[in-house]
């Protein structure tokens, strides 16, 4: 079923890119229908699996890589593809009002639904090599949905920034997946988690794989692709850089941690570096006055929030993270949705630019209020609860969880106070940037284009309402990560220290909301000066300029330097070790047979003429002599196969030789050289001579094994059928080799036309067709 | 060609040129079991082109070849294919070969093996390849719609 499920995204998505023109945004709902069917079909069974039921599907692709399609559904799972699919068809709703007619709105619909089967893909994946499969396609396909606008370079320029940061960190991630691979024996993700590894290789292999998370769900210091990200439609923002693709990193860490927390330095390295997303991202989202930047640098630091509760690695904080995942996911999904209704009506999203939003605007209000009062925890919304358990997780435990208890405390504070910041942007803008010439608006935005919000607000607040809605999804989906965990999710835990913080929480992000101005002074004062996308760039300046100072060292564009680095390189190396070595045979008879005398003086005066020759047609000539010298040393050595071939290879080059001759000056340029060259020349021929001289007697005289050529030859007739043993060779023993080479010879034929032709103009066929081309024998 | 042609090497040619070929086809045949093989005998129908080139151009061999280069490379390399996967069908491995042994009236024992077709593809590749060669590098490459016209005016071979 599985299998089924991620192929009908492909499908579909391939089908909906073939027509995006014809089909344009009805592409949509085409392309919708595949994350429906996923999320009804998922829900179908999910009963089963919340009760500790598996369902799997495995195929075999590469089995000596050790690579099969096996696919896995857990309860965890079962949650990812609620965010994954679930929301997923709510944004393909949103997007269908969202891109109207604009004409990228058929690709982006085929490309969308291609991500949502690759992420589905990825959290269903229960071999490495398979996620790393799936979680590049996201890579790929968020890059091409990034830069959907390839007309705009500031798309361009972000959705390559997002794609070289997430490619590399996934690059690390093969790396260690590799290692652990190895280090546990086998791919599959289930085993591993069952009996982990924890020797020093596999602690490495974590700090790779970490980095891989950490790009890609955007943590410091790789963060700074997502806010370039914003520039794509919402709809996409929505879906890939809220909800589910920013998603894989901490699936990937809440699959791992149970198992690896205390391995290396996996705790202190994704406790600090979450905290400090966390904390971060918090201050940055205070300051834009863009709102979807604002929500970007809100959803780096949930994000951060999210890696803490996971890679600590503890039972209770695990099921915490397992609800702030879902609840995040809600309102997160509907802020994006609602700055693209803004963005789309008011074509700003600029809160010192936004309009007052009159009559209309009353469902658009309510999901963003609502959202946002979500992300601030206030109650009885389905936030509320999730920071809860976070709270609760953490207040009982080590000196050291509650360290990282206080930095979530202070990141919750930034998270009130820039959630006050968006809620204050659509309802009383001059709260935040008094202007007095704001326009307002009444008509808002059709119901339809308000609805995916309302159904994931209504969501919101039932399970706000109602914790028993998704308690068994969450205590269920924290088992199957760590069987240790498990939780009650309620709304009401009484009178106790989470509730005091939460109290606290909401009253300090009142004060520092209250207290704008003056933070926003200090942040300015405090701002650092060098920003994510700065380092970005540096770093890519710098490595494109260190390449080209490379290339321009190695690739100097002098032939006879290049001839001379791997010549020299060819002749000197083994010669010294043949010197230096035991494998000098002793000088072997010379002369074997009296007609090895005059052929050895034909091929001496012929390759002696061709070096003084001053016309190149004469040079061509003179190898070619050469050559017939080596044909008739064949003929001699009673290889006739070998002289035939040789005779005939010989003429034919000759006569291409000359074709290509009548293109170049009669006579060799000799200009004047300096005599360090000339030497240098000298030296180089001498001794790629000398080498392959002494290579060809140790050669000949260092025999140690039986020659494969008996074997070869007895096979020939009862095998092959053949008495011809190089024929026999080449077309049977050996057949492949001459496929292959063939098929070179087919390519190279088809790379001479390409060069002879290049810069001529291009001919129509029908000019150069003759009108018998029917493929009739070939001898006329 | 520009040069003016030679009476006597356009009467050698021709009467090289059907022998060569039928050298070549014999070579590639008797290859199994002498020496030959779809590689030589290839390359000797490529010098029976190379003469003809010298006597008469790329006009000349365009007349006496009617088959496009391509023609021969794809035909070539899709008998070779074929040939070598043909054993898969029969469930042996790739380029596994067969061999037919009839008594056949008139022409005595017969012995064929399924090598030769996959030497035949080797043939038509090399002959395929240098023709290539000459439409690429040849004197008159350059001047394609002059020699298309040429063609279609002098339809015999």
């Amino acid at each position: 079923m599985l299998l089924i499920l991620v192929g009908l995204h492909a499908v579909l998505g391939l089908f909906v890119l073939c027509n995006a023109r014809r089909l344009g945004r009805a592409g949509f709902l085409v392309g919708g229908l595949a994350p429906a069917i996923a999320a009804v079909a998922v829900a179908s069974v999910a009963g089963g699996v919340l009760d500790g039921d598996i369902v799997t599907s495995t195929a075999s692709w590469v089995p000596q890589l050790g690579l099969a399609i096996d696919l896995h559904l857990d309860a965890f799972s079962v949650l990812m593809v609620v965010l994954v699919s679930g929301i997923g068809a709510l944004v393909f709703v949103y997007a269908w009002h969202y891109f109207g007619s604009a004409p990228a709105a058929g690709r982006a619909a085929g490309l969308l639904t291609l991500f949502s089967g690759s992420m589905l893909g990825l959290v269903l994946a229960d071999n490495l090599l398979l996620l790393f499969v799936f979680w590049e396609l996201t890579s790929i396909t968020s890059y091409l949905l990034i830069g959907i606008n390839d007309a705009d370079a500031e798309a361009r320029a972000a959705a390559l920034h997002a794609l070289l940061v997430t490619g590399l960190g996934g690059l690390a991630m093969l790396g260690g997946f590799v290692v652990l691979g190895q280090e546990a024996g086998t791919l599959r993700l289930s085993d591993i988690l069952e009996s982990p590894p924890r020797t020093t290789a596999t602690a490495v292999a974590l700090v790779l794989i970490l980095m891989g998370a950490f790009t890609k769900s955007a943590q410091y210091p790789f963060h700074s692709w997502l806010p370039g990200a914003m520039v794509a439609p919402t709809p996409i923002s929505a879906y890939l850089h809220s909800a589910a693709m920013v998603k894989a990193g901490i699936y990937l860490v809440a699959r791992l941690a149970p198992a690896f927390a205390d391995v290396g330095v996996w705790r202190p390295l994704v406790v600090s570096v979450g905290l400090t997303t966390m904390i971060a991202g918090g201050l940055r989202a205070l300051r834009p006055f863009d709102l979807k930047q604002l929500l970007a640098f809100g959803t780096i630091s949930q994000l951060g929030f999210l890696m803490v509760l996971f890679g600590i690695g503890q039972p209770e904080a695990t099921a915490a993270g397992c609800a702030l995942l879902l609840a995040h996911g809600l309102f997160k999904a509907a802020l994006f949705m609602v700055v693209g209704i803004v963005d789309h009506e008011a074509h700003t999203r600029d809160l010192r630019e936004l309009p007052l939003f009159g009559a209309g605007w009353t469902a658009t209000k309510v999901v963003a209020i609502t959202s946002a009062a979500s992300m601030a925890a206030i109650p009885p919304l389905a936030g509320f609860v999730a920071k809860e358990e976070a709270y609760t997780s953490l207040v009982d435990g080590t000196t050291g969880d509650r360290i990282v208890l206080a930095g979530i405390v202070a990141g919750s504070v930034l998270t009130v106070a820039y959630s006050l910041r968006f809620i204050a942007a659509l309802t009383k803008p001059n709260l935040i940037e008094a202007t007095t010439d704001r326009p307002a608006i009444d008509h808002g935005p059709a119901i339809g284009f308000v609805l995916p919000g309302l159904v994931l607000v209504a969501a919101s607040v039932a399970l706000g309402v109602a914790p028993a809605l998704w308690s068994t999804l969450v205590d269920n989906a924290s088992r199957s990560l760590d069987p240790t965990s498990g939780t009650y999710l309620a709304l009401w835990h009484g009178f106790s220290t989470p509730l005091l913080l939460s109290m606290c929480t909401l009253g300090m992000g009142l004060v520092l909301f209250g207290a704008r101005q003056r933070v926003s002074v200090l942040q300015a004062r405090l701002a650092p000066t060098v920003t994510g996308v700065q380092v970005y760039e540096a770093t890519v300046r710098a490595v494109v300029s260190g390449a080209a100072k490379i290339t321009g060292i190695v690739q100097s564009g002098s032939l006879p330097i290049y001839a001379a680095i791997i010549l020299g390189t060819a002749a000197v190396a083994p010669t010294a070790a043949m010197l230096s070595g035991t494998w000098w045979p002793g000088w072997p008879t010379l002369v074997g047979r009296a007609g090895h005398i005059p052929i050895a003086i034909l091929l001496v005066a012929g390759a002696t003429a061709a070096t003084i020759a001053t016309r190149r047609f004469t040079a061509a000539l003179l190898l070619g002599l050469v050559g017939y010298g080596m044909a008739l040393l064949f003929v001699v050595q009673g290889a006739p196969d070998l002289a035939l071939t040789q005779f005939a290879v010989e003429t034919l080059s000759i006569v291409v030789f000359l074709l290509v001759l009548r293109r170049l000056p009669d006579r060799f340029e000799r200009p004047r050289q300096p005599v360090v060259g000339q030497v240098a020349r000298v030296a180089v021929s001498a001794s790629v001579g000398v080498f392959v001289v002494l290579l060809a007697i140790a050669a000949a005289g260092s025999r140690s094994a039986a020659p494969v050529s008996r074997a070869m030859s007895e096979r020939a007739l009862s095998e092959g059928y053949g008495k011809n043993i190089v024929n026999v060779i080449l077309v049977d023993i050996r057949g492949m080799d001459t496929l292959g080479e063939i098929t070179v010879l087919v390519a190279a034929g088809i790379g001479i036309t390409a060069l002879a032709r290049a810069g001529t103009r291009p001919r129509s066929l029908s000019a150069s067709r003759p009108d018998t081309s029917a493929p009739h024998e070939v001898e006329p | 060609m520009t040069t003016p042609r030679s009476l006597i090497l356009d009467t050698t040619v021709r009467l090289v040129f059907d022998g060569a070929l039928v050298l070549s086809v014999y070579l590639l045949f008797a290859g199994h079991n002498q020496p030959g093989g779809g590689f030589v005998g290839g390359l000797v129908a490529a010098g029976a082109i190379a003469l003809c080139y010298i006597a008469g151009g790329l006009q000349a061999i365009r007349r006496l070849i009617r088959i496009r280069p391509w023609t021969f490379l794809s035909l070539g390399l899709g008998v070779a294919v074929t040939s070598a996967l043909a054993p898969v069908l029969s469930g042996d491995g790739p380029l596994d070969h067969a061999v037919v042994q009839r008594r056949l009236p008139l022409l005595g024992e017969l012995k064929f093996t399924t090598a030769a077709v996959f030497d035949t593809g080797v043939y038509l590749i090399v002959v395929g390849l240098v023709l290539m060669i000459f439409e690429g590098l040849g004197e008159d490459s350059d001047r394609p719609e002059h020699s298309a016209g040429v063609e279609d005016g002098e339809e015999t071979p």
